[in-house]
Formats: structure tokens, sequence, C-alpha cells
């Protein structure tokens, strides 16, 4: 018998079923004889409030594993959150705005006053308002990573999450078990580019206003570390994996540093303070990191990593 | 006051919301919204952020389509620091575009409205999905699954990230498209050219037909349109001028800095995204009536196909005459949305093939150094769902300070929002509905593909 899988997207952008998507023919082996997808408001028609809109509470099918990504925004998200727990065995997190918040809990920075002055009392197409307050449900005071809601299961992280680790915790949960993790490794470690440990000259770390020094006809194991060119690359901080079993970190393909997406290597890690110690180890100094609060916690401003900055008493 | 009915989630759209119907005593519609729920706050927590990292960051407005806000991102951090990217990023950045549009539409087409259209809106819900499709055609349902992976692919080969891209920077692109790539990319486009054809034949033959009834009736309003133009009025998505047409077909052209005084935006209580709508149309005011709208536009693949004179490639220019010698221009059946998304599709294939066969596509000066400076820069490209608008203020260091965002789908909440009404009103009556009428409200919702 199939397995039922339920699904749900919250404070998202709809990346992570766009991963799912990337799966690309594996999806036909696995649906529908060994998956039956009960509930994914992305693709099947499966209602809240029943069939005819006429229930008057929020309800979700039972089902063995639940995924959900997005982070946690409004009082909607913590009831979907809530239902979902309840209906499913096993409850995966998928993607960085769910383990960490993403780069939505950028958003941690500021109050919910402040962001809401911002978007509907100043801008340049309409006259100052009051936020919208009918219908639509409340902001939660912050945004939280599921964890911070409900016990997870399984963690996913990434943004997207690599379609690989999609699949092979499906077919781990498909033989029955009930743990998957990524391995607890860096960026860097992953990270075929050349590094000599030494010291990128203590000057101020650049900022990336020029393309970094690389011959495009030689591969990445001939061209040298980001970092040690005396740019900002989050590798060292960063858990491996966004390029999935084989490849190497994606945004190097690219010839761009890392910014960090599948968030910090170990549950509860800070990228700041481990950041400091990386960039000591070659004589840079992290406080020459431009934006370093935010830039250094883009995808994890969950867990309490991103505050409101205290104000000046006047 | 009668009966309300919630259907949330709308499904297979790209978002979350809800319709609220309040029913009369009659068991008539008094009043159908379109509410959504997600409001995430990027022009606040932007503010602050090192201009040339906006790119990186406000890809994540969309999953589905981050590299337009990538692009549309790119070209605002360009004029803020006044630097002209090189002609082959310029050509690289467009390639991109017109690539990342393809795995899009193939996505819409198939997966999220085929179901409606395939299997008949009255089917069972269990099954109106592309797992029923797959069961009912399981061999077009393994090449729809590989061809829109193989599509997405390309870029993820070329850029390593598909799904938010960074390889788009101040005045360029990080990365060239190498020789041995440009002839591989070459032939899998060939290949989605000749799939985006059979699509088109194929829905026009087999899909279309059976339920144009239902398109001459389902979500009909009648509103404007906006869409991108190059200087002579041909169809393009990655740069021109802003086209936004009256109902009755005449328009006003604009460059995005001229934004602010075509479009204002309005403020309801009851969803969080704001209502964009063309201020200079009705003395600057706004209404949803339907039978007396006012200020009302759309946007998407619909609206672009309406505001163009022309398309800028041959197979396309074919399905626009064909399409034109059907419907007038500007088209304001809803349900054309569909077909007008495939007219894209087969363009975006073939300007993908012009670009890789460009001699130029291959260089490798593909970035301007940029200094940091204080500026003022707007940024749009058109998205699948619609004109983005990114307009950026820095300040001399490099930092952001001020942001505001239109983005694709905004545009069109005021029409989908009488669309659902209209909608609403045609399928319940009188207290009679079933799952299958409230799905055809949600059909409405589904041709803006939001």
């Amino acid at each position: 018998m199939a397995v039922k899988v339920s699904s749900e997207w919250l404070n998202a952008c709809s990346g992570c079923e766009i991963s799912i998507l990337n799966l690309g023919d594996v999806i036909l082996d696995l649906i529908p004889e060994k998956i039956e997808l009960v509930h994914i408001p992305a693709l099947v028609d499966n209602k809240y409030f029943g069939p005819l809109g006429d229930g008057t509470k929020l309800t979700l099918p039972k089902a063995t594993v639940g995924l959900l990504s997005g982070g946690i925004r409004n009082e909607e998200h913590v009831e979907v959150t809530q239902e979902m727990r309840e209906k499913v065995d096993i409850l995966i997190a998928l993607g960085t705005c769910a383990t960490g918040g993403g780069i939505p809990a950028q958003a941690n920075i500021f109050s919910n006053d402040d962001i809401f002055a911002k978007i509907y009392g100043d801008c340049p197409t309409h006259e100052p308002a009051g936020p919208p307050t009918e219908v639509i449900p409340k902001y939660t005071e912050n945004v939280k990573a599921i964890d911070e809601v409900v016990k997870v299961d399984i963690s996913l992280p990434g943004c997207p999450p690599h379609p690989d680790w999609i699949k092979a915790a499906l077919l781990a949960l498909l033989e029955g078990k009930t743990e998957f993790a990524l391995e607890e490794r860096s960026v860097c470690d992953t990270c075929p580019v050349i590094r000599e440990e030494k010291s990128a000259g203590g000057a101020a770390i650049k900022r990336p206003l020029e393309n970094y020094e690389y011959n495009p006809d030689e591969p990445l194991d001939k061209m040298r570390c980001i970092m040690e060119m005396g740019y900002l690359c989050v590798g060292a901080v960063t858990l491996a994996g966004c390029a999935g079993q084989t490849g190497v970190p994606r945004c190097i393909q690219a010839r761009q540093a890392c910014r960090g997406c599948f968030g910090p290597i170990r549950k509860g890690a800070k990228p700041l303070v481990d950041m400091m110690s990386a960039l000591a180890s070659i004589g840079q100094d992290v406080k020459t990191v431009i934006d370093r609060r935010v830039l250094l916690n883009r995808f994890c401003g969950a867990h309490g990593n991103l505050r409101p900055l205290p104000t000046r008493k006047k | 006051m009668g009966k309300v009915i919630n259907i949330q989630p709308i499904t297979r759209i790209e978002g979350h919301a809800r319709v609220v119907v309040q029913l009369n005593d009659e068991g008539n519609v008094d009043d159908a919204k379109f509410h959504v729920f997600a409001l995430r706050g990027f022009e606040k927590f932007c503010e602050g952020r090192p201009v040339e990292e906006m790119p990186r960051i406000v890809n994540r407005i969309c999953g589905i389509c981050p590299w337009n806000h990538h692009l549309a991102s790119v070209k605002a951090t360009d004029k803020i620091f006044g630097v002209t990217p090189t002609p082959t990023a310029v050509k690289l950045r467009r390639l991109a575009q017109h690539l990342a549009y393809i795995p899009d539409k193939l996505l819409h087409f198939y997966f999220l409205a085929a179901p409606d259209f395939v299997l008949g809106p009255d089917t069972d819900p269990a099954t109106r999905n592309v797992v029923g499709i797959a069961l009912a055609n399981p061999e077009l349902a393994k090449k729809v699954v590989h061809m829109r992976q193989e599509s997405a692919m390309v870029l993820e080969k070329w850029l390593g990230k598909v799904i938010h891209p960074v390889a788009a920077v101040p005045g360029g692109f990080s990365r060239p498209l190498l020789e041995e790539e440009r002839k591989n990319f070459l032939e899998k486009t060939k290949e989605q050219f000749e799939f985006a054809k059979f699509t088109i034949k194929f829905a026009k033959e087999e899909v279309f037909p059976k339920y144009l009834d239902t398109v001459k009736v389902l979500g009909v309003i009648k509103t404007g349109f906006i869409g991108t133009v190059t200087e002579d009025g041909t169809h393009d998505i990655y740069d021109g001028k802003i086209r936004l047409m009256k109902p009755d077909g005449n328009y006003d052209d604009f460059v995005y800095e001229e934004y602010t005084d075509h479009i204002g935006e309005q403020i309801e209580p009851w969803t969080y995204p704001k209502m964009p709508f063309a201020k200079k149309w009705a003395n600057g005011e706004f209404s949803l009536d339907l039978e007396n709208p006012k200020g009302i536009y759309r946007s998407n693949a619909l609206a672009r196909i309406n505001t163009c004179d022309r398309m800028s490639t041959p197979e396309a220019q074919k399905e626009l005459e064909h399409f034109r010698d059907q419907f007038e221009r500007p088209a304001q059946l809803t349900l054309l949305y569909h077909w007008a998304r495939l007219i894209e599709l087969v363009n975006n294939c073939e300007r993908s093939i012009e670009l890789l066969e460009d001699p130029e596509i291959t260089g490798r000066d593909i970035r301007t150094p940029v200094e940091l400076k204080a500026g003022h820069g707007v940024g749009c490209v058109e998205a699948p769902r619609g004109t983005l608008i990114h307009d950026y203020t820095g300040d001399e260091n490099g930092f952001i300070t001020k942001a505001n965002m239109i983005v694709g789908t905004t545009h069109n909440q005021a029409p989908i929002n009488m669309s659902v009404k209209q909608a609403a009103q045609e399928v319940i009556k009188g207290g009679a509905y079933d799952q299958g009428a409230l799905n055809k409200i949600e059909m409405a919702i589904r041709a803006y593909d939001p």
C-alpha cells in the first residue's frame, strides 16, 4: 500500500516544492504506487474546510509523512503546523525557512509595527494607511522555525533543499526507517578550490564589486578560495549538501561565494561567532564584514539569532 | 444573512489564499473575495542590506520565478551604481531569462491547469490533479515530467542553481557560457522547442475546443492590461518600455522610472497585498465594481499578448496571428490566459535558440566593475506572472535605504477579485452548488497563475 504524504507551505516562496518536482523522472516511480499525496496545495485539491467549504475547523488528513516548508509568520501557520503534527507520524521540516527561518526571518531585526509602518505607511504609490486587519491571520511576534512550535522529526535544510536529499529521505522512510539527517560537515569540506591557509593580507574584507579572479576554462580546483582572495564566503560555517550527494557547492559552480543557505552546521551553532575564528585563522577580522549581523545570519534569523536592535534612549 | 462558503487553500496555484463567498437569503452570491494571507515584508528587511547583495536576497520572493526577481533586481543595482553591463553580460542575462520561462510554462499548463481541462472541472477532486493525468495518459505524463525537469536542468548545469540563482551581479554576470555548454544547451533547447510546438497544437486541438463555452463565461471581466514592449512595440520579457493599455485598446508607454506617475496602489483591509491600479484613467479612482470597474488592469501572459504589436520570433508570430484572427485585441476572456501562455512558451524556446546561436554569447567580457556610490534605480523585467518593478535607493556606502517592489501577481490582485465574484455569481444560483461549481471559481483564479 502506498505511504500517505501530506505537505504544506507556510512563510515560504514555493521553491522547496519546485525542488520536489526537480526529482524529475523519479517522481513517476514513486507516485502513485509508493506514495499517495493526500494533501499538497500546489498539486492536489484537498481543502481545510471540506469540498463544499462548510467546515468550521481547519482540518488536514491523516498521513504517515508530513512535509512542512516555510517558517511561521502568522497565527494560521501555527494552526496548520499543530494540525499537521497531530495528523502525521513523521514530520519533516523541508527547507531552510522551516529549519531556521530562512531569508524571510531577516524581518526579525524589525518589530512588527515597524514592518507594517513601512509597507503600508511609506510607499511612493499610495497615501499612508494602516495595515489590513480583517479575515487575514495576525502576525506572530516574530518569524519562527517549525521546531520552535512543534517537535520536528527530520530536518532537510536548503534554499532549496537538493532533490537528492528529498529523495533519499523519502526512500529511507519508505523502507521503514524513521530517521534521516545530513552529515555534519561544512561547505568548505566539499569545496574543490585551492586553499593555502595563509593570510589573506589582513586588510578589510572586500566587497564583490568585480568578478573573482579565475580562468573559466579551468576547473574549480584551479581557482583560489574566495575567502583567501580577501572576500567573504561563509562556506566554513555552513552545512554542506547544497549540490546533493555528488556535486560541488552550487554557488561556487557559478563562481560565486557561499552565503549560507543550508544554515549552520550543527543545530544551535552561531555563525557570527564561528565565522570570527574562521576569519581569524587567515588573519582577517570579522568586524570588517559589512552588515555582518544580518549577513552572517541571512538564513537563520529564527531561534533568536536575529532580533530588533535595542533603540537608543534619547 | 445567508451561508458563508470558505474555499481554502486555493489549490494548484503558487501561493496561499482563501476565497470567501457570502450568500444572501435566496442562496445567491452577495459577495465573494479573494484573500491573500502572505506578507513577508521584503521592502522592510531589505533596508540596510548591501546593494550588491540584493539580487541574492530578493530572488526568494518567489521560488517559481526566482530568475525574474534576480534579474529585475540586478538591473536596479546597475542603475544605482550607474554602470552599463557588457554586451555579452546582457545576452547571458537575457538567455537565463528566456530559459527560465520554459519550465515555468510547462509547470503551469500541465501540472496546475490541465487537470481541469483534461479530466474535467467536475471530476472527483481526489484525482483531479497531475497524478490523475498520469493515470489517464501515462505516456504524456512521462514526457511532461521529463521535459520540465530537463529544461530546468539547463540553468542548473550552467549556473549551479536554477532555484534561487546567484549569477547576475551588478555590472554583469559571474560566469561565462562555455562553448561545450553552448552546444549541449542548444541541442536540449531545440528539443524543448519541438515539445512546445506539440504542446500548443495539442492544446488547440484537444483541450481548448472542448471548453470553449466555459471560456466564454467563466471569470470574464473587462479591464486594461500591462506588459513590456521594445521601442517599436514588439513583445519583450527582458527589457523595453512598459505599456499600459486601456480596455478600449488605447495605451500609454513609459520608461520604468515613471511607474509612479501611472500606477497607484489601493489598500483593502481584508487582504495583505496592495492592489495596483492605473491612476490616470478614472480621475485616480479605484473600483472593483463588475459593471463599472475603475483603474483595473491585468498582467501576465494574456496582458503581454494583448499589449504587444507583434511577437519577436517567427513561430510565435504565426501563433499570435492565429490567436488574433479569433479574438479581438485586447482579448478579455480570462481563460485565454492559458492560450497566451503557450504562445509565449514557443517564443521563449525560439529566443533561447537565437541567443545560443549568437557568436557573442560565449564572450569572456562579462562584467563591468562597479564602484560604490549613492543612487536610485528602477529595474524591471517581465516575470511569467507579470511586470516586476524593483525600485531601490542606495546610500554613498552602498547600502539600501529604501525599497519598493511591485511583483507579478500583485498587479492581478484586483482583477482576480473581480473574476472570483463574477465566477461565483455564474456558478452558484439559488443556493445550488457542488464541489465542481466551487472548483470552477478556482479555475477563474488558476487562469491568472497566481
